[in-house]
């Protein structure tokens, strides 16, 4: 079908460049979550998950297969467009974009269809992968459609604001490294939050990616942490409230144009 | 749209580059105003930092303006800048395309942006590629192109929309002189089919065979704009060079003290003329005195004592 709208066709070139480019790299896009996980799955699940006692009624490695899974959708898709968005300011391709009459809501659209994209290659890659070592059982298709889909949009975003700001390529390396490794390991990948102390149960539900990591995994096993609807509250808000700023920051052309 | 709207208005522009790096502001733009009219062929002259690049670049919509006013086709850049930018093509000083990508994809990829679908933006980016002599390597990665191709890639780029408005950011900078020449028909050509054109640069004698109309720029500002005829015959700097038969003795060159003539050798007299003198009159008077003239030779580069001249001050 032939798109007509100057607008759908500068969304669909930007999403296309994007998807062309993390399949004819494949290697470093779509291969290192899949060698990743797999080692988790086998040291974690496997070797060290056979000695730990099941969780909400789960083998242990079935239990953290849909948050490693989540944990890849979350780095790929912040990754995406950190990377991606960044390099084109850099090597100034980006003006390329900047000149054309595409509005700026278009623009992030484009860059944050490419993260989500990336989001959900990356999801079905390590799920393939970890049937290997586990089975599945699926509670609800929505729900894990849904969880990652704002997951990997939120996420999007976020690369895109951290790239906005960045000024060096050691710059878009510090978020993942500093903020984004330390709150996913801490989101309730590799536990339930009831098995700690109440103080870090507490200080557990300020971390978002707890909220996301868990009505991923209800969407597989039916259980989680928290409330359903308050997971996807967080998620919903947290995406408005980037989405907005993002398109603001976009539209005044901060850490684009001099 | 009506023919009597001008391509680009700029009314009293202004840009300053924030502070940074431990660097004080920088004033690129002191309030410039231009007018270019539909299908012109507009010569930005400026030496570098004059603010030619900054101009261009807030047309273009790369640069914030801190003040004034940019119209494109009538459109107000700020007010409307997607539909202000439709009507503009940017050849840019920097190479900034994708160096892993194809030639052929670059051109393709950048109408799509645009709104042109790929099945429209094919054989357009073709005939692009075939006239600016591209097509043999439409399937190479851009970072292996030489610098020429480089620049004819950029210009393919910025024409796939059939833009109204071409503006050149010094566009043949390193290139060698037969393919300097051969982009120079290429823009006289585009020029001829009406494509109105902006072009920054460095070479003199570019701007003095290629443009409508000269515009020097220096710190920021216009300090002078006109065709090259009228700079010339405004600012007074027709230099000719006098080859005379004898030796010039410097108590006859006294004679001439009220006319603008310097002794450069023995033989050769370099003789400016002052604002209304004709070649003539001026010859007359020297022949007065005795002085026999073997030839007049013209002193050079006319547009390039102007640009000095002006520049300098």
């Amino acid at each position: 079908m032939a798109l007509r709208s100057p607008i759908l066709v500068g969304y669909y070139t930007m999403v296309r460049k994007d998807v062309v480019r993390m399949l004819r790299i494949w290697g470093q896009t779509l291969l290192p979550p899949a060698v990743t996980m797999a080692l988790y799955f086998a040291i974690f699940g496997t070797f060290i998950g056979s000695q730990v006692a099941a969780i909400d009624g789960y083998p242990y490695i079935q239990f953290i297969v849909p948050g490693l899974v989540m944990m890849a959708v979350i780095t790929n898709s912040y990754m995406n467009t950190v990377f991606s968005f960044y390099f084109a300011k850099w090597q100034k391709t980006f003006h390329e974009i900047l000149v054309s009459p595409m509005p700026s809501w278009a623009v992030v659209a484009g860059y944050v269809s490419g993260g989500v994209v990336r989001g959900f290659l990356t999801a079905i890659v390590v799920i393939a992968v970890s049937l290997f070592f586990t089975k599945l059982t699926v509670f609800s298709f929505a729900i894990i459609f849904g969880a990652a889909f704002l997951t990997s949009f939120l996420f999007s975003l976020l690369g895109l604001i951290n790239a906005m700001y960045a000024k060096s390529f050691d710059a878009i390396n510090i978020v993942p490294t500093f903020v984004l490794t330390p709150l996913t390991y801490l989101g309730g990948i590799f536990y339930s939050i009831d098995q700690l102390p109440e103080f870090f149960r507490i200080i557990s539900l300020f971390n978002p990616i707890l909220y996301m990591v868990n009505a991923f995994r209800y969407g597989f096993l039916g259980v989680s942490d928290v409330p359903l609807s308050l997971a996807f509250g967080v998620m919903g808000v947290m995406t408005v409230v980037a989405f907005g700023t993002v398109l603001y920051f976009f539209s005044k052309g901060s850490g684009m144009k001099q | 749209m009506a023919e009597n709207i001008p391509a680009v208005r700029i009314d009293g522009l202004k840009k300053t580059y924030a502070a940074s790096n431990k660097q004080p502001p920088v004033e690129a733009l002191k309030g410039v105003s231009l007018t270019i009219t539909q299908g012109e062929f507009l010569a930005l002259l400026g030496p570098n930092g004059a603010g030619k690049t900054t101009m261009i670049g807030i047309i273009a919509g790369l640069v914030n303006k801190t003040e004034g006013k940019v119209e494109v086709q009538g459109v107000d850049a700020t007010a409307n800048p997607d539909k202000a930018k439709s009507f503009i093509g940017v050849v840019p000083q920097e190479m900034n395309f994708d160096i892993f990508e194809k030639v052929f994809e670059i051109v393709v990829t950048q109408a799509g942006y645009y709104g042109i679908s790929r099945t429209e933006a094919i054989p357009k980016a073709e005939q692009l590629l075939k006239d600016l002599g591209l097509w043999e390597k439409k399937d190479t990665q851009a970072q292996f192109l030489s610098g020429g191709m480089k620049r004819r890639l950029l210009i393919a780029r910025a024409l796939v929309h059939e833009p109204k408005i071409l503006l050149l950011d010094e566009p043949t900078a390193g290139v060698d002189v037969e393919l300097r020449r051969g982009m120079w028909d290429f823009l006289r050509k585009l020029s001829s089919e009406g494509t109105t054109i902006v072009l920054t640069t460095h070479y003199l004698e570019e701007a003095e065979l290629l443009a409508d109309r000269v515009a020097i720029i220096n710190h920021g500002i216009i300090i002078e704009e006109g065709t090259v005829k009228e700079l010339i015959t405004k600012l007074n700097y027709v230099t000719l060079l006098l080859d005379t038969v004898e030796p010039v003795k410097d108590a006859t060159l006294v004679l001439l003290r009220e006319m603008n003539v310097k002794k450069i050798d023995q033989d050769t007299l370099e003789l400016t003329l002052s604002p209304g003198q004709t070649v003539n009159e001026a010859i007359r008077k020297i022949a007065a005195t005795g002085i026999q003239i073997a030839n007049v030779r013209n002193a050079g580069s006319r547009l390039e004592e102007i640009f000095i001249n002006l520049t300098k001050k």
